[in-house]
């Protein structure tokens, strides 16, 4: 038997207080309880949720203008550099951005003790942040520098726009070197002494959707404690990889690309970080509802620790140098478990990314959905699929000259 | 050998250049790893002194000599719990299980009667979320 539901069944249930909203974790229970076909009848939203380190991710913001005006050319957030080469008074600051006089890893290893990620999380508490701009000067924007105070509540708009979030799978990093290294994967110890991981497993958004049947362009979403909305794929959105027979892929694979208005975010939920040798980043928190529509949907949401893989990769030498080392795949599960075994050898797992918060997300959203105060939406536009081909590329290895006189003569 | 130790200073200690003589008379390595001075100009040092045992033991002689107070070190690790994100990289760098996971809520606790105060933790905590608090008296 056959059971289908359209996202406008959903929404009226919901709008009726009615529909029946599990997370990615209780779905797993109704149906080992009572089976893939009845638990897709009963079941009208799974929630899932995700919170980690994800670099590709910033803030626009409009300022509103000075008097006399400016066409900010450089911007600093506290100290950190925000990109400025868009509109007078429009700039983007990036999670990853280094705050200016850093010692970076001059003192190895660095502590990265602020930076974009860190003026986000700022911004969004609702903290005074000191704005520094400097232009040349115009006939229409005279001023060529500011030097001010502002916060969230002061500035026209400021919209989260994260180019990659949310990856579908990633890397289980190792050190198989004889020297500790300092990695966007945390501190990894020599000779695989721990293997470090981010992801949140059977509640990740991409794990409990794996060919992007429901999450695709204008999905309505949480986003930094708030409501966001798939824009795009995100950067680096490659879907034609090596997957199991559930459709969850074995190495890292889509990527998605979120916007939302940062005003109504949460600080809770966009957390700065600081990478020991490495750099400053944001914890965000992402949660994806998915409608069952039909049996196939809830499989999909029903995926278990047990059944997702993560490819072992070294960050001396196959990572940073692409020399790999094949070191096999991990289940999640084992992951979680503290202890997994890599190459006959029993090593230490380090989490990147936070399980219970992951949790709390999908229960957040659960609530939301529940109190009627959050709709689901059918995507505009689906997201290149499994069967998209598409390359990952690397960066070609030119030499500039040619392009060089080209620059010169059209100046 | 290699000792960390806390320096009590008065008012008049303070205003001489105590260090530059500590390291010029018994040629030993110091570092400073944090300072306090109050309005009234008393205030303390947590240095870690470095060199030959003997010179350590003059050193030692020499401050006390001069009335400066010597305790040894005794640090904690602090936890802020209102800081912690529960990623749980700590607990994995952690040898003793004082910061440790609960494997089915994979909720981070830490105990600090377990605490070696070893520091791995503080490197690899990335919101900065555990803190070494060294214990210092009021200043004397």
């Amino acid at each position: 038997m056959t059971y289908k539901k359209s996202y406008e069944e959903i929404n009226e249930k919901i709008r009726r207080g009615e529909a029946v909203v599990v997370t990615a974790e209780e779905v797993i229970d109704v149906v080992a309880e009572k089976g893939y076909a009845q638990a897709a009848k009963e079941i009208d939203v799974v929630t899932t949720g995700t919170f980690g380190p994800m670099c590709s991710s910033g803030v626009f913001i409009n300022f509103g203008h000075a008097k006399p005006r400016i066409r900010m050319q450089k911007v600093w957030l506290n100290g950190v550099e925000a990109y400025g080469g868009i509109a007078a008074v429009d700039a983007y600051i990036g999670a990853a951005q280094v705050a200016e006089n850093d010692p970076e890893n001059k003192v190895y290893p660095g502590r990265f003790m602020y930076g974009g990620g860190h003026v986000i999380h700022d911004l969004v508490a609702g903290k005074e942040i000191r704005l520094e701009a400097i232009s040349y000067g115009t006939d229409c924007y005279p001023n060529k520098s500011v030097d001010t105070v502002i916060t969230l509540a002061d500035v026209n708009e400021a919209f989260m726009f994260n180019p990659r979030n949310a990856y579908q799978n990633y890397n289980c990093a190792v050190n198989l070197g004889d020297k500790t290294i300092y990695t966007y994967m945390g501190v990894l110890k020599p000779k695989m002494g721990n293997a470090a991981y981010s992801t949140s497993g059977q509640l990740s958004p991409l794990f409990n959707d794996p060919h992007y049947r429901t999450t695709g362009i204008g999905t309505r979403i949480f986003l930094g404690g708030g409501i966001g909305y798939v824009a795009w794929n995100g950067t680096q959105h490659h879907p034609n990889v090596q997957r199991g027979e559930n459709g969850v892929p074995m190495v890292t694979a889509g990527t998605l690309s979120l916007i939302g208005d940062l005003k109504q975010m949460d600080p809770n939920w966009l957390v700065g970080l600081s990478y020991l040798g490495y750099g400053p980043t944001l914890a965000v928190g992402v949660g994806i509802p998915i409608p069952i529509l039909d049996e196939e949907m809830l499989r999909y949401t029903a995926v278990e620790d047990k059944d997702i893989f993560l490819p072992v990769v070294d960050y001396h030498q196959g990572y940073p140098y692409g020399n790999h080392t094949d070191l096999g795949f991990v289940s999640f599960r084992d992951l979680k478990s503290g202890r997994v075994n890599i190459q006959g050898k029993e090593v230490v797992t380090t989490p990147q990314s936070s399980y219970p918060r992951a949790r709390q997300i999908a229960a957040i959203l659960k609530a939301w959905i529940q109190a009627e105060k959050f709709e689901l939406t059918q995507p505009v536009a689906s997201l290149p699929g499994a069967d998209s081909p598409i390359d990952f590329k690397s960066l070609p290895d030119r030499q500039p000259n040619g392009v060089i006189s080209m620059i010169r003569n059209r100046r | 050998m290699k000792n960390r130790v806390v320096l009590y200073f008065s008012a008049a200690q303070s205003e001489r250049p105590i260090i530059y003589q500590l390291i010029k008379n018994t040629d030993l390595i110091v570092n400073i790893l944090k300072a306090d001075i109050n309005p009234q100009k008393e205030g303390y040092l947590v240095v870690e002194l470095e060199g030959e045992k003997d010179c350590y033991e003059a050193g030692i002689k020499f401050l006390k000599n001069l009335g400066v107070i010597v305790e040894p070190l005794s640090q904690t690790v602090v936890w802020h719990d209102e800081l912690c994100i529960q990623c749980g990289a700590c607990a994995s760098f952690c040898p003793t299980q004082a910061l440790a996971i609960e494997r089915d809520s994979m909720i981070v606790s830490f105990d600090n009667s377990r605490c070696v105060v070893c520091g791995m933790c503080l490197d690899c905590c990335p919101t900065l979320a555990i803190k070494l608090h060294f214990e210092v008296k009021e200043a004397v």
